[in-house]
C-alpha cells in the first residue's frame, strides 16, 4: 500500500497492511511534526507532494528494498496538507521473517523517502515561513 | 521557439508565481530549459539543488523534450 493523503494517518491500518503470518517481525517508523525548528516555535507545517511522481518513487524504493531484504509485507503512508505539532506525517511498516531485516529495511525506506520522493514541507512560524532545506543555510532568513 | 508547460512545486511554485507556467525556449533539451528558467527566474540559482522531472521521472540535462511531456521542477525535497 502506498498512500499520499490529506487525512489523518491510521497507523494501525499501516501495520495491519504490512503484517504477514509468515513474519516474525514487523518494524514501524512513525514520523511526527516537531514543535520547534531553528530555535523558533513551529505553528504548523504545510506539506505538498507531486503525487503521481511521489507514488512512482516510493514504488522504486520498495522494489529496491524487496531485492535487498526478504519483505513479506510493507506499507507507506505520507500525509500532505496542514499538520500541527504532534501529528503523524509519515508511517512506514515492513514485515520480515526475522527482526534484523525489518529494522534495516524500514530505515532504508524512510531514509530513501526523505532523499528522493518529491514531497516538500514549509515551516510556518509566528513571524514568517520557510520551505525546509530549499536554500543553503547561509542564504536563509534569520 | 518551443513551448512547454512546467509544473512548479515547493519553493519553485513561489518563485515562478504559481503551479503551472508556460515557457517558450529556443532549445529542446532539459538543460536548455534549465538555462532559460535560470535567466528568467534567477532566484532558482540560490536553491541547494534543482532537478527537472519529465513524465514522473528525474531527467538528465541531455534529455530531449516533447511538447506533450509532463515537466516538473523539483527543488530539494523535504518529506518525512
Amino acid at each position: 500500500m502506498i498512500k499520499i493523503t490529506e487525512k489523518h494517518i491510521d497507523v494501525q491500518k499501516v501495520i495491519d497492511t504490512a503484517s504477514s503470518l509468515a513474519a516474525g517481525a514487523v518494524d514501524v517508523f512513525i514520523g511526527t511534526v516537531r514543535n520547534t525548528a531553528h530555535g523558533k516555535n513551529v505553528v504548523w507545517l504545510e506539506y505538498e507532494a507531486y503525487e503521481t511522481m511521489a507514488v512512482a518513487e516510493i514504488r522504486k524504493i520498495i522494489d529496491e528494498a524487496s531485492h535487498r531484504w526478504p519483505l513479506l509485507g510493507w506499507a507507506v503512508s505520507h500525509r500532505i496538507g496542514t499538520l500541527r505539532p504532534g501529528e503523524v506525517s509519515v508511517a512506514i511498516a515492513v514485515s520480515t521473517p526475522h527482526r534484523k531485516d525489518s529494522f534495516e529495511a524500514c530505515q532504508f525506506i524512510i531514509d530513501s523517502v526523505k532523499e528522493k520522493v518529491p514531497i516538500w514541507k514549509k515551516e510556518v512560524f509566528e513571524d514568517g515561513e520557510e520551505w525546509v532545506s530549499a536554500r543553503p543555510e547561509m542564504a536563509m532568513k534569520a | 521557439m518551443n513551448k512547454y508547460k512546467i509544473k512548479a512545486f515547493g519553493v519553485t511554485k513561489d518563485l515562478l508565481g504559481g503551479r503551472d507556467t508556460m515557457i517558450e525556449i529556443r532549445g529542446t533539451t532539459v538543460g536548455e530549459l534549465r538555462q532559460e528558467l535560470s535567466e528568467r527566474f534567477p532566484e532558482l540559482l540560490d536553491l541547494k539543488s534543482l532537478f527537472i522531472a519529465v513524465n514522473n521521472d528525474y531527467a538528465d540535462d541531455d534529455l530531449v523534450l516533447k511538447p506533450t511531456d509532463e515537466i516538473a521542477l523539483i527543488p530539494p525535497v523535504s518529506g518525512g
